[in-house]
């Protein structure tokens, strides 16, 4: 059977649920070792979270120069492994470091490089969704291991565990790659909501909260969602620009969106339009979102959403 | 200081897309400059204003680098129109279909052609999405990467960027040459001026093809993509859904809808 490798994905010290619906893709195809690329001291801690679905290996290569020279070192390590095992898939999470560095790879070792991929097959022929949301594009690597990024939340992950082997490897990161320097880092900020790409839900807000996103929070928290902003509650500094969804924001696919305040900008459908199903609340009812909702409600944000989540509420008692 | 700006002619974001033969059909719509790149442009022209600028006289040039078919020219025009100085655009026939590799490739012979001290490009282009080729370009040219730039500060051969990602804001720094994405909250690009259009029609424009660049035809397009499109089917238009005008229960009505869901 042949050997496909996936970049196991963290959020801190925490394995992402991408990892699993990496390792769930790459089963089909065949043997799946797991990559963890890791600070020195703190590989062992993230290859033990590394068990969802049926994984064979995990390998572990520690280094510092991971965090100091970003994508360019992962890039040169993981070429390395995948110039040597010649794998049939190397999986990785699409995001803007797992795209580049999908990137970096495919011209390191030669080989085709396929992006935002909603689902791959056993027979590594992956699906794409382009052109908003307007074409299903089936296509497939022709040319060395088939560099593939996978859209987070697109798979539904086999939740079997296994134990796989844990083995230490090192590979020395090359001058080459570490011509830029990262001198400081601010993570995200936690604020105990689920993260975006991740999540099942999202409520989202835009102009029309006028700034005051209170509503949608109160909402989204009832439901356990996420919560999400067009460009312009991002702009006016509403919510923080890590939580745009869109084409200059995240793109994402939640079961279910919610778009309070939204017009549908072609720039905002860009980042939310394969959700699976998609619920509007605007006063216009001529906002071209509507042409994407499944459920409409033409009325003021400020009297639906409260009224709304005493609805949740009573539900749930 | 010498700066190149990659920018790729994309079909209009608001026009209907179509495919034919598994590629994107470019004849039917209208093309325009890709909007992300002139926030690529409009950086380019702000460091060279803070550092001399680059009028006649001025120590500095920016350079405008543009791989597609003949029309390309146009998307050039407005970036030259803007206040870069030259262009050199990419044209051939055997370079339809090119993947991202391709046309890294392409961008980066051009750009080791030059003497160059940053390349600066848009984070995506509207039509491919993909968001690789910067980072492509600097794994080809072996320089320095320093992309999704939120600032950017050049100070003495070196280069300073805020890189924003989901991942968070990291402050990366490295020497000349490198290749810079940028953002767009970076800045607001200027609107061409009048006599920016007028100076722009005598600014020198360079066509090469694959030959003059040293390239082999088999390398790119259609023939040397190492991934091949199975099949493209536009997907079923989304049945019309449920709308209705908030009488005073639209939030119950909700709540309504998500149950038959079962989302609650
Ligand atoms: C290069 C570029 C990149 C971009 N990237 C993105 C991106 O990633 N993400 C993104 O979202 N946008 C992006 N945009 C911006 C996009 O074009 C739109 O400007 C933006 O999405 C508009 O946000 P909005 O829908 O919140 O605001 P508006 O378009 O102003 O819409 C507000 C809506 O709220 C409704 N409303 C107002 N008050 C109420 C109320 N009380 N109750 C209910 N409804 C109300 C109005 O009817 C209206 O439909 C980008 C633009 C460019 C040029
Ligand atoms: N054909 C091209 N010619 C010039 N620059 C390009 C071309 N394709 C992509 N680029 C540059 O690379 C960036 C990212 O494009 P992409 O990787 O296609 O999303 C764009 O914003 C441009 O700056």
């Amino acid at each position: 059977m042949s050997e496909v490798f996936v970049l196991a994905q963290f959020v801190g010290d925490k394995v992402a649920k991408t990892t699993g619906e990496l390792a769930t893709c790459g089963a089909r195809i065949g043997d799946v070792t797991a990559i963890v690329l890791a600070a020195p001291g703190k590989g062992a801690a993230l290859a033990s979270q590394v068990t969802s679905g049926r994984i064979a290996k995990v390998v572990v290569i520690e280094s510092a120069d991971f965090d100091k020279f970003g994508v360019s070192a992962s890039a040169a390590v993981l070429a390395h492994i995948v110039g040597e095992h010649k794998p049939a898939a190397l999986l990785i999470t699409s995001s803007a470091f797992g795209k580049e560095l999908a990137g970096c790879i495919a011209v390191l070792t030669d080989s085709g490089l396929i992006t935002d991929a909603v689902d791959v097959s056993s027979e590594l022929v992956a699906t794409q969704i382009v052109f908003g949301g307007s074409s299903t594009v089936h296509s497939r690597v022709s040319h060395g291991s088939a560099i593939i990024t996978l859209r987070p939340n697109s798979v539904t992950p086999d939740l079997e565990k296994s134990s796989p082997e844990i083995l230490n490897v090192s590979v020395a990161v090359g001058e080459s790659a570490k011509h830029a320097e990262v001198i400081s880092s601010q993570p995200p900020v936690a604020e105990g909501r689920p993260e975006l790409t991740e999540a099942q839900i999202i409520v989202s807000g835009g102009r029309g909260t006028n700034g005051d996103f209170g509503p949608v929070e109160t909402f989204a928290d009832l439901l356990g969602a996420a919560v999400g902003a067009s460009r312009a509650a991002t702009d006016a500094g509403w919510y923080p620009h890590s939580h745009q969804v869109g084409q200059t924001g995240k793109t994402v696919s939640p079961q279910l969106y919610v778009a309070c305040g939204i017009s549908g900008a072609i720039q905002h459908r860009a980042g939310m339009q394969t959700s699976k199903t998609i619920v509007v609340i605007n006063k216009d009812p001529e906002a071209p979102i509507f042409e994407l909702a499944d459920f409409g409600v033409v009325g003021d944000l400020f009297s639906v959403l409260p009224q709304a989540s005493e609805g949740v509420k009573a539900h749930k008692s | 200081m010498n700066i190149a700006v990659c920018v790729k002619q994309v079909p209009d974001s608001w026009a209907e897309k179509k495919m034919n033969g598994g590629v994107l059909d470019r004849q039917g719509v209208d093309a325009v400059l890709n909007d992300l790149d002139e926030y690529a442009v409009e950086e380019a022209l702000r460091i060279v204003e803070a550092h001399g600028g680059n009028g006649e006289g001025g120590a500095n040039t920016i350079t405008v680098i543009s791989m597609g078919p003949e029309r390309t020219a146009d998307a050039v025009r407005k970036a030259l129109s803007m206040g870069a100085d030259a262009a050199i655009i990419v044209t051939d026939a055997a370079l339809a279909g090119s993947d991202a590799l391709a046309t890294s490739k392409v961008l980066a012979k051009v750009i080791e052609g030059g003497k160059f001290d940053l390349v600066i490009c848009g984070t995506e282009s509207t039509d491919a999405r993909m968001s690789v080729v910067p980072a492509m370009i600097a794994q080809r040219l072996a320089w320095a990467q320093l992309t999704f730039a939120g600032s950017v500060v050049v100070d003495a051969g070196a280069v300073t960027i805020t890189r924003v990602t989901e991942a968070g804001v990291d402050t990366m720094k490295a020497q000349f040459p490198a290749v810079i994405s940028v953002v767009e909250k970076i800045n607001e690009p200027r609107y061409p001026s009048f006599k920016g259009i007028m100076a722009a029609k005598k600014k020198p424009v360079e066509i090469k093809d694959l030959a003059s660049l040293g390239i082999d035809a088999s390398q790119v397009g259609t023939a040397g993509a190492w991934s091949t499109v199975v099949d493209a089917t536009p997907r079923p238009p989304k049945a019309a859904g449920i709308k209705i005008v908030d009488d005073g229960n639209g939030g119950k009505a909700l709540v309504d809808f998500l149950v038959v869901k079962k989302f609650l």
